[in-house]
């Protein structure tokens, strides 16, 4: 990260990039060891190692603005404003949680933050971001859509013809790809014969730029430029942010898997965005450290609470329940 | 089977499907499987554990995620001979690829005057009661018996899957071979080499005289259970499962029909528009003065599955709820 960039961010955006990563850490690395107790059912897609992403993404964006998410979805809903206590609720499967228990970590949402939805489907949400926008336009209500979307569902149909339409048309989206080299347990360059997914966005008629995706000022700065052009009405950009997921596709398994070294696990690590980042901001002595493990303490506080609150909450009652937001009550 | 095969050689409902696909890949050099995962790693199930290793990249390929062009490799590549086993990880995703499944595979042959032949072979897992949600869960068998020119089968024991996965592939049409991801360490009986259980023939899985369960997928195993416990209420069930749903044997359930007299339909997708619909439809049209009750269904909610434990365990039927369907058909004529 340069300096000289730095200085030009306020020191509350910095706050609120570490704070939002700091936050989706923590609640993953909690719901990652309740998963491997149990305590959560199904499948679950943690964020850790990719928060720079979403944190900087998120931080360029208006609160009113609109993302579409993935399966790996818990981070996006973070960054976007999320509150603990109804996701870890919801990864319980309890009625307390934002989706009453019906989707799950998969399908966490809040669409009164702007969060159109974590998606089970590989390239389903980013459609839905080329709609949001088009009604932004449409309303005229200088609002824009960030569409969140791995590299390996750019090889997906719906990803191209939402990508060629939202040029076509000319709509307010920033594309915002976490490339982190794996689509669940298979390599990129065996199913890609491009390196670098934003390549692709010339075909479209958009700018694409790369950047480290383990630097939350340089995806924030990225992100800042494609919002600007969006909301000026100069159309769709697309931001690759080259990343890493610490953990496996599913599940808690760092190591020992059999698609991906531990070594290269390890190098990765090694440029872990937070630590990147707390170590940039105490040399430029904007936090320290002592005054980052306050923040990380803080917020591991409201980790707890949100476990409490979950874990005390109730099932969904079938009797009542299973029926229920199947289709919206004619009033 | 009988129980003397059952001593032979006990594997699970996964390594079944895994060993078919190596003794099919060793036989006929025509024969190649492609999807996501099912290469380096074995697929995201295992159940292509070792087929990369052993046939190399160009028999066991890795594809991107792109589940239209996937079915379109399979559909291309059967249309110039080869015998493709393509594979779609989720039964869901079945809807993402519904434009080459339904409007191209299918249709090639009627369309292009008899002259395509679609050896092509679909392999997808469906089933819910792992946690998996509204887009990891479904059974969407109907959406697929809807369609003519393909063949669905869904194998609910070992010994079916190898069985029927053989006929799939030496088949000369488009066939969607369905595994449970629920069964996948179920074990049974599976003999060594191929042999094939024809396509459109049901297995009379128990013999009973008061009322007949048709019941598909894991489902067979719950209604078997159903069995045990409607035994003790001396109620005798006998238990169809299809193994094919298209086409269907519809002279087998009708044999049974007329013996009974009584008939529960039991599947794991929703009741509407299910295919238990279509059954008791064929049914009624060919055996209607034997039966003694209406038919029942027992099958899901009309809701997406959902995701809470508490709710999936109420969604997906089980033997209490079969057994409850048994009874309302016997109550009814009593
Ligand atoms: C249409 C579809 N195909 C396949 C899958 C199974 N699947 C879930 S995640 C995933 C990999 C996605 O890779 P990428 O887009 O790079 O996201 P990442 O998991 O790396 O964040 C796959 C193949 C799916 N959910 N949907
Ligand atoms: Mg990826």
């Amino acid at each position: 990260m340069a300096t000289k960039e730095q200085t030009k961010i306020s020191k509350e955006v910095l706050f609120d990039l570490h704070r939002r990563m700091v936050r989706i850490r923590l609640l993953e690395e909690a719901a990652g060891r309740l998963a491997s107790e149990a305590r959560i059912p199904g499948f679950i897609h943690l964020y850790v190692g990719e928060e720079a992403v979403a944190a900087g993404g998120c931080v360029a964006l208006k609160p009113e603005d609109q993302i579409t998410s993935t399966h790996r979805g818990h981070g996006h809903l973070v960054a976007k404003g999320g509150q603990f206590k109804p996701m870890m609720a919801e990864f319980m499967g309890k009625a307390t949680g934002y989706c009453k228990g019906k989707g799950g970590s998969m399908h966490i949402s809040d669409l009164d933050l702007g969060m159109l939805g974590a998606n089970g489907i590989v390239g389903g949400g980013v459609p839905h971001a080329v709609g949001a926008a088009f009604a932004n336009k449409y309303k005229n209500n200088g609002l824009i859509t960030m569409a969140f979307f791995g590299d390996g569902s750019t090889n997906i149909g719906a990803f191209h013809e939402a990508a060629n339409m939202a040029c076509a048309l000319h709509l307010p989206v920033v594309f915002m790809c976490e490339n982190n080299e794996y689509a669940e347990y298979t390599a990129r360059d065996r199913v890609m014969a491009i390196t670098d997914v934003a390549d692709r966005a010339v075909a479209y008629g958009m700018p694409g730029v790369i950047v480290d995706g383990m630097d939350v000022v340089a995806v924030y700065e990225a992100a800042r430029v494609a919002v600007e052009r969006a909301r000026n009405g100069e159309g769709p950009s697309m931001i690759e942010c080259k990343t890493y997921r610490f953990y496996n596709h599913a599940g808690v398994d760092a190591f020992g898997t059999p698609y991906r070294s531990d070594e290269e696990v390890r190098e990765w690590m090694e440029r872990d965005p937070i630590k990147l980042f707390e170590a940039q901001l105490a040399k430029a002595k904007v936090l320290s450290e002592e005054q980052a493990k306050e923040i990380h303490a803080e917020i591991q506080a409201e980790v707890d609470e949100a476990i409490e609150f979950a874990e005390a909450s109730p099932m969904p009652d079938p009797s009542s329940d299973m029926l229920t937001d199947v289709y919206t009550e004619v009033s | 089977m009988t129980v003397a095969e059952t001593e032979e050689r006990i594997i699970r409902y996964n390594n079944a499907f895994t060993e078919t696909l190596a003794e099919l890949l060793r036989e006929d050099p025509d024969v190649f499987i492609a999807g996501e995962d099912v290469g380096r790693y074995g697929g995201v199930f295992q159940s292509f554990a070792g087929l990369n290793a052993e046939f190399g990249d160009e028999r066991v390929v890795d594809t991107p995620i792109a589940e239209q062009a996937i079915i379109g490799l399979g559909i291309g590549a059967a249309a110039m001979g080869l015998r493709p086993i393509v594979d779609l990880m989720f039964m869901d995703f079945v809807m993402v690829a519904m434009d080459q499944i339904a409007n191209q595979a299918a249709k090639m042959k009627y369309m292009y005057g008899g002259k395509a032949k679609l050896p092509l072979t679909i392999t997808t897992t469906a089933g819910a009661g792992l946690g998996a949600a509204a887009q990891h869960s479904q059974s969407l068998e109907a959406w697929l018996i809807h369609v003519p020119g393909l063949k669905v089968v869904y194998p609910s024991n070992p010994y079916d899957v190898k069985g029927l996965l053989v006929s799939c592939v030496r088949d000369d049409n488009p066939t969607i071979f369905t595994l449970h991801k629920k069964m996948l360490g179920s074990k049974g009986h599976v003999p060594e080499g191929l042999y094939e259980i024809p396509l459109g023939e049901a297995n009379v899985v128990r013999e009973g005289t008061d009322a007949t369960v048709i019941a598909i997928g894991m489902m067979v195993g719950e209604a078997e259970k159903a069995a045990e416990m409607l035994a003790e209420e001396g109620i005798n069930i006998e238990i169809i499962d299809p193994r094919t749903l298209l086409p269907f044997d519809i002279d087998t359930v009708v044999q049974s029909a007329k013996k009974t007299n009584r008939i529960v339909i039991v599947h794991e997708a929703v009741r509407n528009g299910g295919i238990g619909a279509e059954i008791a439809a064929q049914i009624q049209e060919e055996a209607f003065d034997y039966l003694d009750a209406p038919i029942a269904r027992v099958a899901a909610p009309f809701s997406p599955v959902p995701f809470s434990p508490a709710l999936e365990n109420a969604y997906v039927p089980n033997a209490e709820r079969i057994a409850e369907g048994v009874r309302g058909v016997l109550h009814r004529s009593s």
